[in-house]
């Protein structure tokens, strides 16, 4: 493989990644708080469905992300009235999310469009655009790294270079911020945060608003970035992967990136490679592209050292003495 | 009841008014009234469940009263939570510690009372004042220590710390000794008379009297959800404490007469024990037991007593030989070794009797036929005699004076004096050669305790021999003939208890050896 193709692979693991890694700080924000969160696959299906439905209708990819953003927070206020409010158990409201949102968008895409499920193709104005970086083709010339800035960093659209902010961003939230301090706190030992006078229910309902809104961005980014409209089941496991991501990274934001980086990599390769001669054998397809699957569950399965959840994770706060 | 402060005196730090508080049909408080004054060491004392922690939690905002007022620094004010407790000035340490773990020292302090936005300046501010502090009043921390390195002494010191911090004047403290050793113990009173010299309120909540002897100025004493007494400390008893503690006169000795110890029954040597994590909890057990004697283990908890117990009762793992009347006995911590160790005669009333000793859900004269039920006289083939199991319970219930004597009532029911009894009659009554006995009586009643440590005493002299395992030292030097010092998995040393005093014992809990082992 030649300079320019190994370019070419990153540049597609940098936007493959990108959803991947909304969502891994999605769950980031959510888990650190000690609410569990399965329902991420679930906000990034509702939201790519209606940021494509209303792009679609307005012509509009703003108001189309907007309106993502918003079916996100829907089910991300769903889940914290039940998980947070009502103290209910976290994975099963995670998973009615889940089957909420894979009928609801099915259903309700059907009745609108009449495209089995689908939207409608998106072009113009409607999608989001590539952005060009300054100086993008002046510096091209130069040998290894114009390639490296040209093709593989330029040519995004917007939401790939938020996503990548996102990073330092929830690092500087998480360890330098008052709000990071509590929500922190909060996931290891929220009687902590009870008795230090600060109200776990209003924490914790913020880092799950934080969670709707990058799961949103995620399914916006998919259907108006990545793909062209809304298709049936298009979040195909990124919810679960980013999980994956997660206990990879150890709740980490830094971390985050290169795990989601890794996942966005081999379903590059496994795009790429639609077949790969290695040693005399022929690797099917199907292997290739099951890649980021197998991936997942090697990671879950414990094989990448000991990962140490948030210590209140997954577990309602009710007062006692 | 309520009366009004009379002029001329020291002014109230916290005044309650008619504090009541019921849990469901549960009366927690009732009508409860209490004066504490400014600057002095305020003492609560009562059994468990005489609602000494509501009350102080109602007090922080942890709870809402039903009816009542409170009264700090002579204004009436409301407290709905625990931020308006802070306000007013109210720090409370808490029995089970509310620090965030992986978070430093610094962190602690300020999680919640942080100055602005962003994390910088309060933990600059939070720095200094830490040092101020120490020098002040002996609080030494390292203010960037991550608190789960801390042992539990420091993590105390940290919540101190932490209501310092909020400029608190009035210092709830609940149950703070009951994780410490006696010298860590003694640094948190000199600590706390600092501070009271300093102008600063303190009120201590606990059950042992030495400590409200030792430190308070004045104490109140609670009963089944009611105030029954306020005193001034130098002008009571222990023993009057205790008859308003219980209700009725209390023997707070332990009679007997010296041991007569006869042929060794438990024989252990070299015993090891790595833990799932593959952490060494037992780093090479000696120990004997006789007939007719009681082997006391002391020593902080977390020190390995619990695992010593867990390998004798048959249900962990471990490495060495044991020699229970000269036979080995297995060690491979699987089921049939607890079966087996029944049959070999050792009885085991275990630390925790609401995870390990009972079924909380379970009915009484289920509770009690667990690991002898497949004795004949309870059935044969598939089935279980329920008649013969409740006529037994029935039986044993009226011997060990379990209140109420009901069979049918579920563990959790039952008060934890009474849920003790019932296990402890449980083991007792099937005369094994060695009782195992862990933390007998652990959240049990002054009363109680008293009938328990009876019981232990006389089953010492039918001749058995008795492995008891308690974090307080004074049950320890009640009742032991001889006392085995436990730390970080290793015996520290034997002392007789009539040649060793607190302060011995201590050192060699924190892990200092200090005269050679006493002879026999």
């Amino acid at each position: 493989m030649d300079y320019a193709g190994l370019i070419q692979i990153l540049d597609s693991a940098l936007r493959l990644s990108t959803p991947l890694l909304f969502a891994c700080l999605a769950g980031l924000f959510s888990e650190r708080a000690g609410v569990f969160d399965i329902g991420l696959e679930g906000k990034i299906l509702a939201s790519a469905f209606l940021s494509a439905a209303m792009a679609a209708y307005t012509g509009n990819v703003w108001l189309g992300m907007f309106a993502g953003i918003l079916a996100s927070l829907m089910l991300a206020t769903i889940h914290g009235m039940a998980s947070i409010t009502f103290r209910g158990n976290q994975l099963i409201s995670g998973v009615a999310i889940n089957f909420l949102a894979s009928g609801l968008t099915v259903v309700i895409g059907e009745a609108w469009f009449g495209l089995g499920g689908r939207t409608p193709q998106l072009e113009g104005a409607a999608r989001f655009g590539e952005l060009t970086l300054p100086f993008a083709d002046a510096i091209r010339g130069i040998p290894f790294i114009g390639p490296i800035y040209a093709d593989l960093l330029s040519g995004h659209s917007i939401l790939v270079y938020v996503a990548l902010l996102c990073v330092p961003l929830t690092w500087w939230i998480l360890s330098r911020t008052r709000f990071g301090l509590r929500l922190r706190a909060v996931g290891e030992n929220p009687a902590a945060v009870d008795t230090a006078g600060v109200s776990v229910v209003g924490l914790r309902f913020a880092a799950v608003m934080i969670c709707g809104l990058l799961c949103g961005l995620a399914g916006a980014y998919l259907a108006t970035a990545l793909s062209a409209g809304f298709v049936k089941e298009m979040s195909a496991g990124r919810g679960f992967i980013a999980l994956a991501a997660l206990i990879f990274a150890k709740w980490r934001p830094w971390h985050a990136l290169g795990a989601t980086f890794l996942f966005g990599l081999l379903e590059a390769l496994g795009n790429r490679f639609q077949s790969l001669e290695l040693l005399g054998i022929t690797i099917p397809t199907q292997f290739m592209q099951a890649l980021p699957y197998i991936l997942t569950v090697v990671i879950l399965a414990g094989f990448v050292g000991r990962a140490i959840p948030p210590r209140a994770g997954g577990e309602p706060y009710v007062k006692e003495r | 009841m309520t009366q009004r402060p009379s002029q001329g005196e020291a002014p109230l730090a916290i005044e309650l008014r008619g504090i009541s508080k019921a849990f469901g049909p549960v009366q927690a408080n009732k009508d409860i009234s209490i004066q504490v004054k400014r600057g002095t060491i305020h003492g609560i004392i009562g059994e468990n469940g005489a609602g000494k922690s509501t009350l102080m939690s109602i007090l922080y905002g942890f709870y809402k009263a039903d009816a009542g007022e409170i009264y700090i620094g002579g204004r009436p004010t409301p407290i709905p939570d625990s931020q308006a407790a802070i306000d007013a000035g109210i720090g409370m340490v808490f029995q089970h510690f509310k620090l965030v773990q992986p978070f430093t020292v610094l962190e602690n302090v300020i999680l919640g009372a942080e100055d602005g936005k962003l994390l910088k300046p309060s933990l600059a501010k939070a720095r200094k004042l830490l040092t101020d502090l120490a020098r002040e009043y002996e609080l030494d921390v390292d203010p960037d220590a991550v608190v789960e390195d801390l042992n539990v002494g420091l993590q105390q010191r940290v919540e101190i710390l932490k209501a310092l911090y909020r400029e608190a004047d009035i210092l709830i403290l609940d149950e703070p000794t009951g994780v410490l050793t006696p010298a860590e113990a003694d640094h948190l009173f000199r600590i706390l008379k600092g501070l009271r010299d300093q102008g600063k309120t303190i009120i201590l909540i606990t059950h042992k009297l030495r400590e409200i002897m030792e430190i308070t100025d004045t104490v109140s004493v609670m009963r089944r959800g009611e105030m029954t007494a306020t005193v001034k400390t130098a002008e009571t008893s222990p023993e009057q404490l205790a008859e308003l503690m219980v209700g009725r006169k209390v023997l707070l000795r332990v009679d007997k007469t010296p041991a007569q110890p006869k042929e060794t029954v438990l024989e252990v040597r070299g015993l090891r024990v790595i833990d799932d994590q593959g952490v060494e909890r037992l780093r090479g057990i000696d120990l004997d037991i006789r007939a007719g004697e009681v082997l006391g283990i002391a020593g902080v908890s977390g020190n390995g007593q619990s695992e010593l117990l867990e390998v004798l009762g048959g249900y962990r793992k471990a490495e060495g030989t044991i020699r229970m009347n000269g036979q080995e006995i297995a060690l491979t911590g699987s089921a049939s070794d607890a079966r087996m160790r029944r049959m070999q005669g050792i009885a085991h009333v275990p630390e925790d009797r609401q995870r390990e000793g009972l079924i909380m859900e379970f009915r009484a004269w289920e509770n009690v036929g667990f690991g002898y039920h497949r004795e004949e006289r309870f059935g044969s083939g598939l089935f279980m005699d329920n008649t013969a199991l409740r006529t037994d319970c029935e039986g044993k219930m009226a011997r060990f004076d379990v209140r109420p004597p009901d069979p049918n009532l579920a563990a959790k029911s039952f008060s934890g004096g009474n849920q003790q009894k019932i296990v402890l009659a449980r083991e007792i009554e099937r005369d094994p050669d060695l009782l195992l006995i862990g933390q007998p009586t652990r959240g049990v009643d002054i009363g109680a305790i008293e009938f328990i440590h009876k019981q232990v005493v006389a089953l010492r002299d039918k001749g058995k021999a008795i492995l008891l395992v308690s974090v307080e030292l004074d049950e320890i030097m009640a009742l032991s003939d001889r006392i085995a010092v436990m730390f970080d998995g290793r015996i520290m040393g034997e002392r007789l208890p009539s040649e060793t005093d607190a302060n011995e014992l201590g050192l060699l809990m924190a892990g200092m050896t200090g005269k050679p082992v006493a002879a026999e």
